[in-house]
């Protein structure tokens, strides 16, 4: 399909690309040590360093520094009961997108630069610019764009002390969820619907079998399977175990659209299995590059997810 | 022996929205302006209407259309699966409807706002309700095959493998659409022709396919009035007699996933539809001067110009070259710049180009048009018809 001409909303809101995304704001106190005692407890981090004046780590630096994760603390609004301050509420684009629809969020990537330790003392101002915003894109969340923000902070003498490129995803929440969830960790894999007639496949894929319908009547083979012999209408059957030995049919090379769960460039097979029924399948260890009509290839399993086995087919009698 | 329903029913109207990006409104209002404007077109009135056809997948009810319209009897009303496969179906079930007697005007609708609200082409992931028709996207989508334009270039693949077709080759198909879609102030490529170099330069979709061998994305709405022949002569537009339409699936069908046949790279359910339309209407490939071929991605052209006898089977990338498909050709194809150049209204902007050859106000008008035959999707459960101009 053509790619076409983005929604207004979005035409304007990337326009604003490199605008100030709030308002500049200075930390209400300055880099004192009792919230990095605090931060330090919650986090779990004991690198005297940050915690005791007298060790070796901080004398070598000239006294006790923040732990550089520390960063944006010094400037956050920090916890309020109505949820007002949180991060992502009140920068540049988040009402544009609440607007059309993706009203939730998760932060997705997060890096700062320290170009120097930031002492007890420090008065921190932050700047961000927005910086961009991606085209829709679907996740395992739901529909969504990604919006970038460049942050700089400096400090009470306008020095550079930090810099922090940050990622949130505004999406659609895929099963009309509330305003925030958590990201998996992987995105799941899609899962067939299984009846009563194919239970014995995916079943058999989970044993670690290819299995294929065999007419107990007439010996046909039916695969796809379904309840009834397409040769002579028996509705007797038997499970046939494949050798897994094939060649592939045809094939294709997706490039888009990129589905959560798959890696692309994605080649996707057509495999005659040497019984006489065909089956579609990923490949392994099969370069996009290196695929062809006519491969032999044998099948193997994996695990795709716990209690989920797909087979796929790799080069027989190859690499 | 004459086919009792050949030349009994006709289109007496044809109606459309503009075709858009972002209609920026509901699909009931493109779909009950695009009804008004057929039904006037055809110099009826609303009240008239006791027939209404669409596709399954369409999202505009029969009865909801019928309400808005102020309909008060609704005699007929069907819908007909399988995407852009019912694209001629509606015709077929109309005739049958008005020849019948059951109704006396049938209007057969399709309205969607597919660019701007769901996209076909975004990959398909059903949820995984157990049953039949949901079983069957398991077959794909767990590998990641789960788009049309990824199921066409499964069997467009082999068919390059059978028969040395090459990207090339499809690319005239989308040239040859685009020539004439810059000419059609309706279309969306209007005044924007293409080049077999552009199309060569367009980035990879699914190999084999570019992106310039998929049709657009689009919002608007057709619809097209069906009455009885007899009547038809009394109304405002020269008739498109309906002089065969029919249906067809064939062995081992599935919905856009018919891998499993011995031969992938042909389409039997078109050439199902070719027989039967040749046998309703007593013609031949010879006989029509002009087609509407369904073109969702422009490999699928190829095996249904020689399901329908235009070529032999596998000689299709021989018969498009040299501009044969294009206006001036032997056989022009999609003059109205078909789903790659004009619009995607699933196929029933191409019965209304089909209409407007047969009146003689094409903006690609072919000469001395006494047939047009006019297909629905391929890959799928599908339809056709053959229009035709009355003696």
């Amino acid at each position: 399909m053509n790619t076409a001409d983005p929604p207004g909303w979005l035409s304007r809101l990337r326009a604003q690309q490199g605008a100030l995304a709030a308002p500049a704001r200075t930390a209400a106190d300055p880099v004192n040590l009792p919230m990095i005692r605090r931060w330090c407890a919650a986090m779990g981090e004991r690198n005297p360093a940050y915690l005791d004046a007298s060790s070796p780590a901080a004398r070598a630096n000239n006294g006790i520094v923040a732990p550089p994760a520390m960063l944006e603390v010094w400037t956050m609004r920090g916890f309020t009961p109505d949820g007002s301050g949180g991060v992502a509420n009140n920068l540049l684009g988040i009402d544009q997108m609440d607007a059309a629809g993706f009203t939730a969020v998760v932060a997705t990537n997060l890096v700062q630069e320290y170009p120097r330790h930031l002492r007890p003392g420090d008065l921190l101002t932050q700047a961000v610019t927005f910086a961009g915003v991606s085209d829709q894109k679907n996740t395992a969340l739901g529909a969504g764009h990604f919006l970038d923000y460049h942050y700089e902070f400096t400090d009470q003498r306008g020095g550079l002390v930090g810099r922090m490129r940050f990622r949130i995803l505004k999406y659609r929440p895929a099963r009309g969820g509330g305003a925030t969830a958590a990201a998996p960790s992987k995105p799941p894999h899609p899962r067939p619907a299984i009846t009563p007639d194919s239970a014995f496949f995916w079943e058999g894929l989970n044993t670690r079998r290819l299995l294929i319908r065999q007419c107990a009547k007439c010996l046909h083979l039916h695969h796809p399977p379904g309840p009834m012999c397409p040769a002579c209408h028996s509705c007797e059957w038997s499970a046939l175990q494949a050798s897994g030995r094939g060649t592939i049919h045809s094939f294709v090379i997706i490039h888009q659209p990129q589905l959560p769960g798959f890696s692309y460039p994605l080649p996707v097979a057509l495999v005659d299995l040497e019984e006489g029924v065909r089956v579609v399948s990923n490949l392994l260890g099969i370069g996009a590059d290196r695929v062809r009509i006519g491969m032999p290839v044998e099948v193997e399993f994996s695990e795709v997810e716990p209690g989920y086995v797909l087979y796929a087919f790799r080069e027989r009698g190859g690499t | 022996m004459r086919h009792p329903l050949r030349d009994q029913a006709a289109v007496v109207g044809i109606g459309a929205t503009e075709f858009s990006k972002d209609s920026g409104r509901s699909e009931l209002k493109l779909a009950v302006e695009a009804v008004a404007a057929a039904v006037a077109d055809a110099g009826l009135e609303l009240k008239d209407v006791d027939g209404l056809c669409t596709y399954a997948m369409d999202k505009n009810p029969e009865i909801e259309v019928f309400r808005n319209i102020g309909g008060r009897d609704l005699k007929f009303f069907s819908r007909i699966d399988y995407g852009g496969g019912a694209a001629c179906a509606p015709l077929l079930q109309a005739a049958m409807a008005v020849h019948s007697g059951v109704a006396e005007v049938v209007v057969c609708y399709r309205a969607m706002n597919e660019r701007s609200q769901y996209r076909f082409g975004q990959g398909f992931v059903p949820p995984p309700l157990p049953n039949a028709e949901a079983a069957n996207w398991g077959w794909t989508v767990p590998f990641g095959l789960a788009t049309p334009a990824s199921w066409v270039a499964l069997a467009a693949r082999r068919y390059m493998h059978d028969f040395g077709a090459t990207s090339e080759d499809f690319g005239r198909v989308s040239v040859a659409c685009r020539r004439h879609a810059a000419e059609n102030p309706h279309a969306w490529f209007y005044k924007k022709p293409l080049t077999l170099a552009q199309h060569q330069s367009s980035r990879w979709i699914v190999e084999p396919l570019r992106l310039l061998d998929c049709c657009q994305e689009s919002d608007g709405a057709v619809a097209i009035v069906v009455t009885r022949a007899d009547r038809a002569r009394h109304l405002r537009h020269r008739p498109a007699l309906i002089r065969a339409a029919a249906q067809g699936a064939r062995d081992d069908q599935m919905n856009m996933t018919s891998f499993y046949r011995a031969d992938i790279s042909a389409l039997p359910e078109i050439a199902l539809v070719a027989e039967q339309l040749y046998a309703m209407g007593g013609l031949a490939a010879a006989d029509i001067q002009t087609a509407v071929l369904y073109d969702h991605f422009s490999p699928f052209v190829l095996p249904q110009l020689e399901a329908f006898g235009f070529c032999a089977r596998g000689e299709g990338k021989e018969f498009i070259k040299h501009g044969n498909i294009e206006i001036g050709g032997d056989l022009p194809v999609n003059t109205h710049g078909g789903q790659l150049g004009e619009a995607y209204i699933h196929g029933l902007n191409g019965v209304a180009e089909a209409v407007r050859q047969v009146r003689g106000t094409s903006v690609n008008q072919v000469p001395d048009v006494e047939n047009v035959l006019v297909t629905a999707g391929s890959g799928v459960p599908t339809s056709g018809a053959i229009l035709a101009a009355a003696a």
